[in-house]
């Protein structure tokens, strides 16, 4: 299958460098602490956030600081792969939900909550495609909702390598070309790398064109993040009728 | 309005001190929280439009027990840290003196046991982060007979009197600062937690509410809901002001959560507000 035409045109007639179509809504769930719904084309993630709330299990908790809980499922119609009686952890859910933790850890300020919990529930309604990415990015706007403390802004996107061009955001259809796949989960201010996975081999020149491809990326997904942010906070406010200045 | 990692200006001033929802990077002041920012002479700092509760000294909170541990209760208020009510901190039935004796222990389900619902203040807030309550007034104590709603803690301002009487409705309303609101109707010649100071059997023989008392309850429980899902200030002159527009466009309570009604509601606030902007 050829992924990339001549015209450089990929197969949903997006370019190299674009993003599919970013929609966001904040604060969807009334019971939870913070919520998130976030889709990038037809991938689409549900997050909620309870807490920082005292620690269910006393042994677990840390003296210095919060523990992120994350649980990860993906809906049986989210992909179109016959649906599979999995056990309650198979390896792949416990790998994408530990790598979320792991970026809300590096994220959110936990030594100002110990003691405490936090959870993270992500619900994934639809699989197309950089999956992990639109996950963090859901899961960034929940945990602002919820009005926990965090250092800084964290963004995420994946980049794919085929036919010698790096291509962002890539779809369910062109992961089908079993190319190289990189995500980077980044601190858009601070220009820091949270977490970077690829897993196949790549030439570094291949390396460095996706890792930059996919800071540009987050860039342009932090962008969106901070501007929805500020709507939501804009229309709250407006409502309880605080003065905005 | 800030958003998280937003740099907060603080060119204008000479000096600045680092409030709640900052940080400082390279000498510059960083949100880590979204909303609004609050300056006060020096201190800046970002106060966010929903979190969850965390409690401050004197602040009247709702709580379920859900643990009787050696010597003090647990709550669960909706808070960041443990809650605990100490058996010394509590006023004991028909106002009688503490005796510190193992007995006062054994006896503490007589007081409160799980799952009792109870109004408290907060007393103290240690330096590990927990939070001690108590309920050494006549005021403060068991709840039975009322309606319970959550809504977000933000909602509740501190205000002068959380225990208000709504005498037009025959309704006592108290407003946990957790963001726990409780709705009962009210009776002659008792306050409304009478019964810390009474034994709690007494309360249960109160006769059950009637049908008109139950709608009045349910009424403004409704606007409760109405102002929450709205996102506005849950306080007795908000509630009243729905169950004003409530009561003019003869609108039951059963149909106070429908969107025609929200849709009214929303519309008279902003003429409110237009007015006072005048």
């Amino acid at each position: 299958m050829e992924f990339v035409t001549p015209e450089g045109l990929r197969r949903d007639g997006r370019r190299p460098k674009e993003l599919r179509q970013l929609k966001c809504d904040i604060g969807v769930l009334s019971h939870a602490d913070g919520s998130a719904s976030f889709s990038v084309g037809n991938t689409q993630v549900i997050v909620s956030v309870f807490g920082p709330s005292v620690a269910d299990n006393r042994a677990e908790s840390l003296t210095d600081r919060a523990i992120v809980k994350c649980a990860y499922s993906e809906a049986h119609f989210a992909s179109g792969a016959r649906w599979q009686k999995k056990g309650r952890a198979d390896r792949r859910t416990t790998e994408l939900a530990s790598t979320v933790r792991n970026a809300l850890e590096e994220t959110i300020l936990v030594d100002l909550f110990p003691r405490a919990q936090i959870d993270v529930a992500i619900q994934v309604l639809q699989a197309d495609g950089s999956v992990l990415a639109a996950c963090i990015n859901t899961a960034m706007l929940a945990v602002a909702d919820a009005g926990i403390p965090m250092k800084d802004m964290l963004a995420a996107a994946t980049v794919g390598y085929l036919e010698s061009t790096p291509l962002l955001d890539i779809n369910h259809t062109e992961r089908t070309g079993n190319g190289p796949e990189l995500l980077l989960a980044m601190h858009v201010n601070l220009q820091k790398a949270i977490t970077i996975i690829e897993e196949s081999a790549v030439t570094s020149e291949a390396l460095e064109a996706m890792t930059e491809l996919a800071e540009q990326g987050c860039k342009a997904v932090g962008r969106f993040l901070r501007e929805n942010l500020l709507e939501h906070i804009q229309r709250h406010a407006t409502v309880r009728g605080v003065t905005v200045k | 309005m800030v958003c998280v990692g937003d740099r907060i200006d603080t060119d204008m001033q000479e000096g600045f001190l680092r409030g709640h929802g900052t940080q400082v990077l390279d000498g510059q002041l960083v949100a880590t929280e979204c909303g609004l920012v609050e300056r006060v002479n020096k201190l800046v700092s970002v106060r966010p439009l929903r979190q969850r509760y965390s409690a401050a000294l004197g602040d009247i909170v709702i709580g379920r027990v859900t643990e009787v541990a050696g010597k003090r209760w647990r709550l669960d208020i909706g808070a960041r840290q443990e809650v605990s009510l100490q058996l010394s901190s509590v006023d004991l039935p028909g106002g009688a003196q503490r005796r510190r004796t193992a007995e006062d222990e054994i006896k503490m389900r007589t007081i409160f046991k799980e799952g009792d619902l109870l109004s408290a203040e907060v007393q103290s807030l240690h330096a590990d982060g927990s939070i001690a309550l108590h309920t050494r007034s006549a005021k403060y104590g068991k709840l039975t007979g009322g309606d319970l709603l959550y809504v977000p803690a933000a909602l509740v301002k501190r205000q002068k009197h959380h225990f208000t009487n709504l005498t037009t409705m025959g309704i006592t309303m108290i407003l946990g600062c957790n963001g726990m609101v409780w709705l009962a109707p009210t009776h002659e010649g008792s306050s409304a937690a009478a019964s810390s100071t009474s034994a709690p059997e007494q309360t249960a023989a109160k006769a059950p509410a009637s049908a008109a008392e139950r709608e009045a309850v349910s009424k403004a429980a409704n606007a409760v809901r109405l102002l929450a899902s709205l996102s506005m200030n849950i306080s007795p002159a908000s509630l009243l002001n729905v169950c004003k527009v409530c009561a003019e466009r003869g609108v039951q309570a059963k149909d106070m959560l429908t969107a025609s009604f929200i849709g009214a509601m929303l519309e008279e606030e902003s003429q409110q507000r237009l007015q006072t902007s005048l």
